[in-house]
């Protein structure tokens, strides 16, 4: 594969004292799934306005395809966006609009029209494009904005936010065309969400922001199991963090945690970096499970008591109290045929394995 | 229920002027009392043979579609500026623009006449009228386009330079079609209100009387009163025919927009 | 930028004329030349004349009335439109209410004057009616007449601020008052009229404030009681050409005024607690 298609090294952005971005140091590549996830007011909005070109970065240099996009409009670049809103223009129809960039492309309109019934046939709405636009529904909508973008074939699709106005079956839904129409017509998307789990599903990679910085890029699966802080790792799904003591031991590093006792550590368990003295050790709730009579256990053990149940019908979730430790940790259950949920102040025995922790450094 | 009673009584009073008008209009008697008495044509008739009402007439539209375009002009730069940018004095300068709505209009007119006569010492004329005119109207046309400017999602503008547009291309073929209905209802609103516009009108107007001046005096002359009459029916024909263009033109910008109607004018 | 050329065509043809009235009103006028040496003689005239302060009451007096008549007419109607008309219905309604604003003034003045009259439409219809022996005759030539004219005059300008205000309340704010225990006349009383209070507000300004300047109404069915300062402004600068003391009347007019105005701001934001 040939450089980066967008490369952003040390870009700020501020807003009068505000500062919104913060050191940006990020390469994308050609064909990715990229995802900028974080809380709202995190920057991730900024950034991608950045490099659509509504926002000019206070310093830094934006590179897109091997050029420097320091005062490029928008409108020069080869970007397209889907906006959180859609921003479908109400006074064209569906074709109208999806023809909309076309126009300085010097096309017949023979030629017009047939891409424009291509990008609709794309996005599934063969046959819409004299539709009104306000007679559109929101995944509609979404659908001619994603046309409209893609019929100009940009180098890089920016999306905002897409799926957040709409319902939840529907986001699932659109959520797995975008994966497949951006396998299909293979351009850089980067989309933008606060999402986690879509976040998860949909992207090759994520950027996870706070505060106008990244904490860290990584691979889905890498971004889960292995998060370098615990802002990370309390910002994509459950983790439970319980005070340790850590040393060295050779390559691993040897821990004493409160209410499970020891653990030893390989490098790779602590993607922040090692650490020692006092820190915190992190793990998922599906990697503790309970142990119910007759079943045997090669993990470590520990002693417990239900102190709160939630019932989720594929799942339970549990908060079980360690012994001699105030905060209860999360673990869950899938609720498989024979297996009995537990009810509040049942006693419970739980097994983990070591090779799901991860070493925060306090 | 009772409010419903009250509504409709309330219109009634709203309407009760207006009602009376074509019935004295096609009255055949100079007195404009009741009882009514015959059907007749021919205060129209007198209307139709008066040349001094029909330069009136001329100079007020004159005035009229002058004021229309300048003020719909003025208003659509402060309104976008209101509504896109930030500057500082924002609220002074908005304010101050937006007086002449509560300002006595004969504080506007004297005032005025004090500067052109007293200290410019140039003559009244038709332009000393529509100076002022567009600036009573001014933020009429602003409360109007306010809201086609204010009510259009921004990212449109953005999504058409993502898809290529200058900025400049991006006003014509976005911006301006979907304020377009708002900029026809402030033309027509501002030439409502200059046509029938007299307080001013009646210390700016030079030589050449605008149509409410001339109607003043007329006033005075009982023999002349059918004739206003029937002059008063055919401009509220014309200002309801022009309203509800307006209206409709204003409904249509929200459609387009994709908006609940809030409904009103102002 | 966009805003200058609006902003530069106010402070020209506003401000400039507003600060030329007031500088006027300290001069003097001799016949047809204008004495320039600042003076306060204007205002000593207009304090020691009683006709000036007379009509300056008056006018105060027929504005304070017209605004509460006008307000206190429309509440209901801003409150009928806004509460128990169909959504898809209020615009018609609002339409309604507007266009007989847009028609003819000096006409719908004067029509006013063809009603009240003494062989008016109002006197004939009620004798017709047997309701009355004789022609009434307290309705025309007096500030009764200006009162209800002005009142048919600025209705709109009244109805909308009041409707949008009152469009602007939560619904859901007045099923809690129902819900914390207040009957219907007390959850108006204690959730809606505070919250409709700026429109209310923005209303008395808006029709307090240009009522004092009309002469139209005055002249046409006033009488000579009903007489108020704009038309002693109007002929000062028309009649007697003395267009320094007609600046000092304006100057005393508007200062009357805005005193009143921010006065009934300020006792609205002291004891209603309106937040604009």
């Amino acid at each position: 594969m040939s450089g980066p298609i967008i490369s952003l090294s040390g870009v700020q952005k501020y807003y009068g004292d505000y500062h919104a971005l913060r050191d940006i140091e990020l390469d994308i590549a050609e064909g990715e799934f990229f995802s900028l996830l974080g809380p709202s007011g995190c920057g991730k909005t900024t950034l991608l306005r950045t490099i659509a070109g509504f926002e000019d970065a206070s310093d830094g240099a934006l590179m897109l395809s091997g050029r420097d996009m320091k005062g490029v409009p928008p409108n020069k670049r080869p970007t397209n966006m889907v906006f959180q809103s859609y921003a479908i223009f109400p006074h064209l129809n569906v074709a109208e609009n999806v023809a909309f960039g076309l126009r300085k492309h010097g096309l017949s309109a023979a030629q017009k029209d047939a891409k424009v019934a291509e990008a609709l046939a794309m996005v599934g709405l063969e046959g819409y494009g004299g539709r009104a636009a306000h007679a559109l529904s929101g995944g509609q909508r979404q659908r001619v904005a994603l046309a409209r973008a893609l019929v100009l074939q940009p180098k890089v699709l920016l999306l905002d936010e897409p799926l957040s106005a709409l319902d939840k079956k529907m986001r699932e839904q659109m959520q797995g065309e975008l994966r497949r129409l951006q396998r299909q017509v293979g351009i850089t998307f980067i989309l933008v969400t606060h999402d986690q789990e879509e976040a998860l599903i949909m992207s090759d990679r994520i950027a996870v922001m706070f505060e106008g910085r990244i904490a860290q890029v990584a691979a889905p699966q890498t971004l889960y199991r292995r998060p370098e802080t615990s802002q990370v790792a309390d910002f994509i799904g459950v983790m439970n963090f319980m005070p340790a003591t850590a040393q060295m031991a050779g390559e691993s590093v040897e821990t004493e945690i409160a209410g499970l006792g020891k653990a030893s550590l390989a490098p790779d368990q602590c993607p922040g970096g090692v650490a020692t003295g006092a820190v915190h050790v992190g793990i998922r709730p599906e990697m503790i499970s309970l142990v119910f009579e007759g079943e045997e256990v090669k993990a470590a053990t520990a002693k417990t008591t239900v102190v709160e149940q939630y019932y989720y019908g594929d799942m339970t979730y549990y908060d079980v109290a360690l012994e001699g430790v105030e905060k209860p940790i999360t673990l869950s259950m899938k609720n498989i045929v024979g297996r009995p949920v537990l009810e509040r102040g049942a006693p419970a025995r739980i097994a983990w394995d070591p090779r799901a922790l991860v070493l925060f450094s306090a | 229920m009772s409010l419903r009673v009250y509504a409709i009584a309330y219109l009634i009073f709203l309407y009760l002027p207006i009602f009376l008008l074509p019935l004295f209009a096609f009255n055949d008697s100079t007195i404009i009392a009741f009882p009514l008495d015959s059907l007749t044509f021919r205060w129209f008739y007198e209307l139709w043979e008066t040349p001094a009402l029909h330069a009136a007439v001329q100079n007020s539209i004159f005035i009229a579609v002058l004021t229309a375009i300048f003020s719909t002009l003025l208003g659509i730069c402060a309104a976008r500026a209101a509504a896109k940018y930030e500057f500082p004095l924002k609220r002074p300068i908005m304010g101050l623009i937006m007086v002449p709505l509560v300002l006595p209009e004969i504080i506007v007119g004297v005032s005025l006449l004090v500067v052109v006569v007293q200290l410019l010492e140039w003559q009244l004329s038709t332009w000393t009228v529509v100076g002022a005119h567009v600036l009573i109207c001014t933020p009429f046309s602003i409360a109007i386009l306010n809201g086609a400017f204010q009510n259009m999602d921004t990212s449109l503008e953005e999504a058409a330079q993502d898809l290529g547009e200058t900025p400049f291309s991006t006003f014509r073929l976005v911006t301006l079609p979907l304020v377009m209905p708002g900029i026809i209802s402030s033309l027509l609103i501002s030439f409502t209100i200059s046509l029938d516009e007299f307080i001013i009108a009646f210390f700016l107007t030079g030589a050449d009387p605008t149509m409410p001046v001339y109607i003043w005096g007329l006033l005075r002359f009982p023999q002349k009163l059918p004739a206003v009459m029937a002059l008063g029916t055919i401009l509220v024909l014309l200002s309801i025919i022009l309203l509800t263009i307006a209206e409709y033109y204003r409904r249509r910008g929200l459609a387009r927009a994709g908006l609940k109607d809030k409904g009103g004018f102002l | 930028m966009l805003i200058s050329a609006p902003a530069l065509y106010a402070i020209l043809l506003l401000a400039v004329p507003l600060g030329a009235i007031f500088l006027f009103s300290f001069w003097t006028q001799d016949y047809l030349t204008l004495i320039t040496t600042p003076t306060l003689a204007n205002y000593q005239e207009a304090w020691n004349e009683p006709l000036y302060g007379l009509l300056l009451r008056r006018s105060l007096m027929i504005s304070g009335a017209v605004t509460v008549a006008t307000v206190l007419l429309a509440f209901p109607i801003a409150y009928f439109v806004s509460f128990h008309v169909r959504p898809e219905r209020k615009s018609l309604w609002l339409f309604l209410i507007t266009i007989p604003f847009w028609t003819s003034y000096l006409i719908r003045v004067f029509l006013w004057k063809v009603i009240l009259g003494y062989n008016g439409v109002l006197n004939s219809g009620l004798s017709g009616l047997g309701l009355i022996d004789e022609p009434l005759t307290f309705i025309l030539y007096n500030a009764n007449a200006v009162v209800i004219t002005l009142a048919h005059a600025f209705a709109p300008f009244a109805i909308l601020p009041i409707f949008v205000a009152l469009e602007r309340i939560d619904r859901s704010l007045l099923e809690a008052g129902r819900d914390l225990g207040e009957t219907k006349l007390m959850t108006f009383w204690r959730v809606t009229l505070p919250l409709a209070m700026p429109g209310v507000v923005a209303a008395v300004l808006i029709v307090f404030i240009p009522t004092i300047g009309d002469y139209v109404t005055p002249r046409l069915v006033g009488g000579p009681n009903g007489l108020m300062i704009a038309n002693m402004i109007q002929t000062q600068f028309l009649k007697l050409n003395n267009a320094p003391m007609g600046a000092a009347l304006a100057v005393v007019a508007m200062l009357f005024v805005s005193v009143i105005a921010l006065g009934f701001v300020w006792l609205n934001r002291k004891f209603l607690r309106v937040k604009q």
